[in-house]
Order: structure tokens, then C-alpha cells, then sequence
């Protein structure tokens, strides 16, 4: 089980709740489960998204994610 | 894992001359506008004099009848039936319906000559339904406000949302409530930045061909060609492998080069004048006018703090136009907001909002100069009050590894209590300071960046190494990925080449953006140079006749790993490589991936002022930069980006920023308006680097290109305010605007 941290913008889409709780190994396993308990949210991932797993900052679906870490999902960022 | 002992390496840490260094003083680098080819037309574009505007009839007829014509193009060649991100890029290379800003492209000509070319411009007749408009976002942002775009509100946008609100953020966490209240001291304030161009010196320029068999070429200026090909690509209809990209020498960029604007211009003018390759190079007027240049800003902050120094909580509300499309870069100003100090309660609020100004791109560490500025200002104002020193306070709520991020995830290694040591501890801030003059102190953050990266290491038949990478050359990188190659494979820096290639030559790179071509490109051409020491040590071993295992690397040759190996001479890569038509063939080594293991920078600027009080003019008499580098590869290099970083930061707090009349025209589209910082403007300005070694590199590296640009505007608002009393809460800080504060302040 991941717990994911949302950002609280997202709160609206997925019940009020900031931490969600899914079924998942991998990012992209993260996100998927994450849009099939929450339709709401699959605009807001395809819009762009990054995700921090335990600290390290993200962008790819194959990253694993270890038993237990910190996971927050981040606006994608965009550097100079 | 990085090394973490000091002066072990041979070459990284030293400071060489750079690679392009004879080219650029002798002028034999090529820049965009260098490239020229057989057949070549010159293009030239019609550009909206107005804010916004309905284009009701374009009529081309007396430019395509003018001799030399070659073509003319209108949205009306382009492919019809795009979505989301690629309509956005093709609205703004070409107007459709509506000219959305001043300098909105709405036609394009080709002809035989740069002045036939600007002729046949001014012969297109565009007629124009004038509408009203908005430029300022605190007017934007209004309910009532003039519609830029029905419609385009992405799907953060809650219900009722005023209509040029187009993104929308809100992150937080804490009881903010309850840390206010354990405040001796909550300050709520409005601060305010100016849109500011990024101001390379280099206009864009591009030559363009493209036939009717949908093959094209492309030699552009830019920071990312494999950028350049897909939006290209994307905004023509073509097919991406079909259009190659060759990047010129760059002369500036900043985040304004990782996007199109007028290079699609020439392959559509090119493929309508029967392949003839087309060149367009930008003035500077239109540079101005309609490139991207950053958002403006209107920010409030409240910022609770104990009469210690500890920060119990902080709010922010950020509205921020990009343009008549999003990409205001409000949702990483958030993050950069409070992200140096541990804050028991935060919240963020962002708006991204439309104006009829140009799309805003990146520029250096998008959002964080905005955010520096609001959040660092309250807080010198707080230290003011309460009778604080500013880097005590700094260092007293700094974040650590391990601690949470204001933006949500924790910090892993980083350098924020080093580099506020460093900055005590330096000479500068014990200077005496003059009448007139003051001190500021500001902290800024840069998350730095990874990304998509493909590198390629090849060995020469004499032993050196070409490595080919993605990556443009904009602030030394060849210097530092031939450093830190040289290094890997134990050989002379002088016997490395990199060589930034074109679009057919490696796989997808992301451009040379988020201070990421030192860390991402070096880490790929170390990891690549790996495997072709991988692959000498397996052919020794088969020369030796002894297992691969058993053959080590050490100062650029191949020996046997120990005495049971065997006894054999070692081998030097220039054996080796001579031999390898007979050993195999070619040897090289490549790397690629979705690089990760970025770690970011903090930094801390102090600056001295001297206020003119007739003039209101502020004269930079000191400036300091402390920046964690992790390590720094090129000494030299890092330590100008921090000088440009706090150059270009200068120039924003001081002078920079578009001016529009009421006509919602650029008032100020030319250099002697829009005044960058010259070198006579500035003090040299020293730099200290730290290096927290980052656990994600080979050696340690951060990335440095973007940090500087930060603390730069709310450390000179504090130095004018430490020097003159007054607290200046909009950019720019320019004499009038300090004198008319000073004035203010005297009555009251």
C-alpha cells in the first residue's frame, strides 16, 4: 500500500482527503490506481505532474516506489 | 554514490581554458544568424499593432505581386484541427481569429532579399476589428474583466472562477490559524514585479527548409533542438524524424530559447517557395515584443514570527499573467515561496491569468525571483521590527536534510546552513557602511533538474574521445562534460572533444534548461564513458586471455587487477584504440535515460547600496553570492553563473520591465528603453562557492545556472530600505520610483 500526498488543490477531486491511500509498486502503477479510484484526477495527472518518492523529484512511469516512503505528487516542473 | 573527499580528482575542480573560447574572441563561432545556404530567401513577419484585435481580412495580393516574392503565408496554411499545448503553439507562431497581443504574428513573406522581404511585409493589408484589452493582472483577474479566450480554463479551474483565470493552485498544510496566533508578530503585505524579457544578447534566428516531401532541415538558435523539432513538427503537421535540427552557437537564453516562435514561420514559408531554405532573424524590437519573456506578478504575503526569529506560519496568495495563454510560472513560485525555512503552517494559493501581453516563457528558475522577492522582503521587514539579525533569523529556521519541504516532500542532502555560514563569515558583511548607504540580505532556492538525456562517448583511433551530446552549450557545460570525461577515463582535458549534435545523432534530449546540462549530461557521458572502459577491458582480457573481472582501469590505461591475474604491460587507451579496427571495431560507449538524483541549490546574496536622495538612482557598491554548487566542476564557469545570475537580478529589482501604454502597446521595445545592467553599472561581484556534495552525481553536482537569479530583487529592496528608511514593494526600483517613495516617506 502507498500512501500519496496530494497537493490540497486536489482535495476537491478525490473526497477531501490530502493522503490517499492505493495499491502500487511503480509510478505508473501509483498514477493508474490513482485515476481508477478517482476519475476526477486524470485531467489534472495528464496536465503534467512530477512526484516525489521518498525526497528525489521524479517524471517517468517506471520508477519504483520501496514499501513505506514518503510519496507526494508535484506540479511538473519547468526550469530556465 | 559522489565522493565525498576533497581535492582527490585530477582534473574536476581545476579551471582550464574553455572550448569555445577561440572561436567566440575570434569570431568564428556560428551563431543562429551566421547560417546561410544556396538558394536562401529571407522571411520577415506582420505583426499585430494591437493588444487585441479581430482579424477581419488579410489581403496579400500586393506583396505576392512585388518581384522577388517568393511566398506568403497566413494561418491559413496551417494544419487545421489542434488541441490543447500544440493549438496554443500554433496560435501564438500565427494568429487565427484574433491578434491576442501586440506583436502577435498575423502573415509571413519570403523573398529574395532581407529588404524585398521587409518591403512585401509592409505591403500586407490586415484589417482589424480593435477590441478591448487587459495587460495588468491585477485587472485581468477581475470578474468583469475583458475575455481574453472563452474556454480556456484547464480542469484546476473550480466552478465560478473569474474567466481569465486559467490555472489555479492552492497547497498547504499546518494549522495555520494556530501558528499565527503563536506569533509575536504577523505582517501581511502586497508586493508587486514587472514582466522582465530574459535579454540575451542574441535575437532568435533560424534558416528553414522544407519540400514537398515533408523532409526538412532546420539550423536554429536555441536551447533545446529536439524542442524545436517536435513543436515544429507538431504545429505544421510533420513527421518528427522527418525534420532534422541542428543547434547553432547560443549566445543567451535563459529559458527564452526552449521554445518556437518564428522558426515554424520558415518552413512553411519554405515549403510554399518550393523548398528554398528560408532565414529569419528577429530584431530586437521583435524580440521584445513577441518572444516569451517572463510573467508580472501581484503577490500577498503574511508571514507569522515569534520575537526570537522562529517563523510559526506563512500564507501567499500569487496572481501572475503569462500571456494570452497559460504557462505563468505561478505554481513553482509557490513552491520556491518559503521552501529555505521549516514552517509549522503554510498555505499557498496561485492564480494563473490571461492578459494580452506575449506567451510568457521560461526564465531562469521560473517564478522563484517573484517569490523571493515578496517572501524575503516581509521577512527583512519582520527582522526590522523586531530587532533581528537577517542571516541569524535565516540560519535559525533554515531547512536540513530530512526536514519537510514547504512544498510537501522532505529534503535530502542539501547546503542552505553552509552557505548562510559562509555568507557570515565572509569580509563583506562587516564593511563599514556610509551615509546613504545600506545592507540587504536575501536567501533563494532552485529545485535544478534531471530529465530526458542521451549521450554518446566515441573513441578516436589515436586514444582521444568525442562525446556527443544534446545538450547547447550556453554557460560552459562543454567545459565541464569534458572535465569530468577526461576524469573518468584518466586522460588530458585537452583530449576530449564535445561536440553538441543534431537531432539524427542521439536519441530525444530535453533542452538545456533547469540548471541540467552539467548535472544530466555529465552524469549520462560519465556513465558512457564507463561502458567504453568497460568494453577495452574486455578486449584486453581477450588479448590476455585472462577473464574480463581481472583487468582494472587506472590512469587511462588497462591492467591486470592483481597478481594473480597475470603479468602483462598495461595497456593505454591510445594502444588500445589504435588496435581496435582489430580487436572488434569501433569503440564507444553510450547512456540514456529519464535522469534523476538532482539535488537542489540554495544560495544567500548580500548586497551594499548607496541611495542618491536627489536622484533617487541606487548605485551597487557590494555585491556577494554564496551558492551550494554541490561541486563544482569548472571553478570559473560556476562562479559566472552566479555573477550573471545576480547581474540579471540587478537589472529586474533596479530597471527592467515592459512598459505598456494605455493602448496596450509595448512602450519600450528597444535596449535604450528597456535597460539591462551594463558593465558599468556593476561592482564586481564576488562569489563564494559551497559544495555539499549532491549523493545523486558521480560528483557531486547541483547545477548553478538558476539559483542566483532569486535573491538578487528582495536583497536590494532591503539594502534601499536598510539605506534610505523606505520600503519599496513593487519592481522595478528604478530612480524615479525611489525618489517618489523617499518623498512619500517624508510626508508621511
Amino acid at each position: 500500500m502507498v500512501e500519496v500526498n496530494l497537493w490540497s488543490g486536489m482535495r476537491r477531486f478525490v473526497g477531501d482527503e490530502l493522503v490517499v491511500e492505493v495499491e502500487a509498486e511503480t509510478i505508473g502503477e501509483m498514477l493508474d490506481a490513482l485515476v481508477a479510484a478517482h476519475p476526477a484526477l486524470e485531467p489534472i495527472i495528464a496536465q503534467g505532474i512530477s512526484v516525489a518518492v521518498d525526497g528525489e523529484i521524479h517524471v517517468g512511469r517506471h520508477v519504483p516506489i520501496p514499501p513505506g516512503v514518503e510519496v507526494y505528487l508535484m506540479n511538473r516542473l519547468k526550469g530556465g | 554514490m559522489a565522493k565525498d573527499e576533497f581535492n582527490q580528482y585530477r582534473l574536476v575542480g581545476t579551471r582550464p581554458d574553455r572550448p569555445d573560447g577561440l572561436d567566440k574572441v575570434t569570431g568564428r563561432a556560428r551563431y543562429g544568424a551566421d547560417i546561410s545556404a544556396p538558394g536562401m530567401l529571407w522571411g520577415a513577419v506582420v505583426r499585430s499593432p494591437h493588444a487585441h484585435a479581430r482579424i477581419v481580412k488579410i489581403d496579400t495580393s500586393k506583396a505576392e505581386a512585388l518581384t522577388g516574392v517568393k511566398a506568403v503565408v497566413t494561418r491559413a496554411d496551417f494544419p487545421t484541427g489542434l488541441t490543447g499545448d500544440e493549438w496554443d503553439l500554433q496560435e501564438n507562431t500565427m494568429a487565427g481569429e484574433k491578434a491576442l497581443y501586440d506583436g502577435h504574428a498575423v502573415a509571413a513573406v519570403a523573398a529574395t532579399s532581407k529588404l524585398r522581404a521587409e518591403e512585401a511585409a509592409r505591403l500586407i493589408e490586415v484589417e482589424y476589428e480593435v477590441l478591448p484589452h487587459v495587460v495588468h493582472v491585477d485587472e485581468a483577474i477581475k470578474p468583469d474583466a475583458v475575455v481574453i479566450r472563452e474556454g480556456a480554463a484547464l480542469p484546476s479551474v473550480p466552478e465560478g472562477m473569474p474567466p481569465n483565470v486559467v490555472r489555479y493552485f492552492e497547497n498547504g498544510r499546518g494549522d495555520l490559524e494556530a501558528g499565527f496566533a503563536a506569533a509575536d508578530l504577523v505582517m501581511e503585505k502586497t508586493y508587486k514585479t514587472e514582466a522582465t524579457h530574459q535579454g540575451y544578447i542574441e535575437p532568435h534566428a533560424c534558416l528553414g527548409q522544407l519540400g514537398a516531401d515533408g523532409k526538412g532541415e532546420m539550423w536554429v538558435c536555441t536551447q533545446g533542438h529536439w524542442y524545436i523539432r517536435k513543436m515544429c513538427a507538431d504545429v505544421l503537421g510533420l513527421e518528427k524524424s522527418q525534420l532534422r535540427v541542428t543547434p547553432s552557437e547560443i549566445g543567451g537564453g535563459f529559458g527564452g530559447k526552449t521554445t518556437i516562435f518564428m522558426e515554424p514561420l520558415s518552413l512553411a514559408l519554405s515549403r510554399k517557395a518550393g523548398g528554398r531554405p528560408v532565414k529569419i532573424v528577429m530584431s530586437r524590437s521583435e524580440v521584445l515584443r513577441a518572444t516569451g519573456p517572463t510573467a508580472s506578478a501581484s503577490m500577498d504575503v503574511k508571514i507569522g514570527m515569534t520575537k526570537d526569529g522562529m517563523l510559526t506560519a506563512g500564507h501567499v496568495e500569487f496572481r501572475m499573467q503569462g500571456g494570452a495563454f497559460w504557462g505563468a510560472p505561478v505554481d513553482m513560485a509557490l513552491d520556491c515561496a518559503f521552501a529555505p525555512y521549516k514552517m509549522p503552517a503554510v498555505m499557498h494559493i496561485g492564480y494563473d491569468v490571461l492578459a494580452n501581453r506575449p506567451k510568457a516563457a521560461a526564465y531562469r528558475a521560473p517564478g522563484s525571483p517573484m517569490a523571493a522577492f515578496a517572501v524575503e522582503s516581509l521577512i527583512d521587514e519582520m527582522c526590522r521590527e523586531l530587532g533581528l539579525d537577517p542571516l541569524e533569523m535565516r540560519l535559525k529556521n533554515a531547512v536540513r536534510e530530512g526536514d519537510k519541504s514547504s512544498y510537501g516532500p522532505k529534503f535530502k542532502k542539501i547546503g542552505l546552513v553552509e552557505t548562510l555560514e559562509a555568507a557570515k563569515a565572509h569580509p563583506n558583511l562587516s564593511a563599514p557602511l556610509g551615509p546613504k548607504q545600506g545592507r540587504g540580505v536575501a536567501a533563494g532556492f532552485w529545485f535544478n533538474h534531471g530529465g530526458e538525456t542521451s549521450v554518446t562517448v566515441a573513441l578516436s583511433e589515436d586514444g582521444t574521445v568525442t562525446v556527443s551530446a544534446g545538450t547547447p552549450d550556453i554557460g560552459g557545460s562543454r567545459a565541464s562534460i569534458a572535465l569530468m570525461t577526461a576524469e573518468t577515463f584518466g586522460i588530458p582535458y585537452e583530449n576530449v572533444r564535445v561536440n553538441i549534435v543534431e537531432t539524427g545523432a542521439l536519441g530525444v534530449n530535453e533542452p538545456t534548461h533547469g540548471s541540467r546540462a552539467t548535472f544530466a549530461t555529465g552524469k549520462a557521458a560519465v556513465e558512457a564513458s564507463n561502458a567504453a572502459i568497460k568494453e577495452m577491458c574486455r578486449r584486453a582480457a581477450v588479448e590476455w586471455g585472462i577473464d574480463p573481472e581481472a583487468v582494472e582501469w587506472v590512469d587511462g590505461a588497462v591492467r591486470p587487477a592483481g597478481p594473480n591475474a597475470g603479468k602483462f604491460p598495461p595497456m593505454s587507451i591510445a594502444e588500445i584504440a589504435g588496435n581496435m579496427g582489430d580487436t572488434g571495431g569501433p569503440i564507444s560507449g553510450h547512456h540514456e535515460g529519464n535522469l534523476s538524483g538532482y539535488g537542489a541549490s540554495f544560495g544567500c546574496h548580500v548586497v551594499d547600496v548607496e541611495v542618491d536622495p536627489e536622484t533617487g538612482r541606487t548605485t551597487v557598491l557590494r555585491y556577494l553570492v554564496v551558492q551550494d554548487a554541490g561541486r563544482a566542476i569548472h571553478p570559473a564557469y560556476v562562479e559566472g553563473q552566479y555573477q550573471g545570475g545576480a547581474a540579471q537580478g540587478i537589472g529586474w529589482a533596479l530597471n527592467e520591465g515592459y512598459v505598456y501604454g494605455d493602448d496596450g502597446r509595448l512602450q519600450n521595445s528597444v535596449f535604450l528603453d528597456y535597460r539591462v545592467p551594463v558593465a558599468s553599472d556593476l561592482p564586481m561581484i564576488d562569489t563564494v562557492i559551497v559544495e555539499v556534495p549532491n549523493p545523486g552525481h558521480p560528483f557531486g553536482v547541483r547545477g548553478v545556472g538558476e539559483t542566483g537569479i532569486a535573491p538578487p530583487l528582495p536583497a536590494i529592496a532591503n539594502a534601499i530600505h536598510s539605506a534610505t528608511g523606505t520600503r519599496l514593494r513593487d519592481l522595478p526600483m528604478n530612480p524615479p520610483s525611489v525618489l517618489a517613495a523617499m518623498k512619500a516617506q517624508r510626508n508621511g
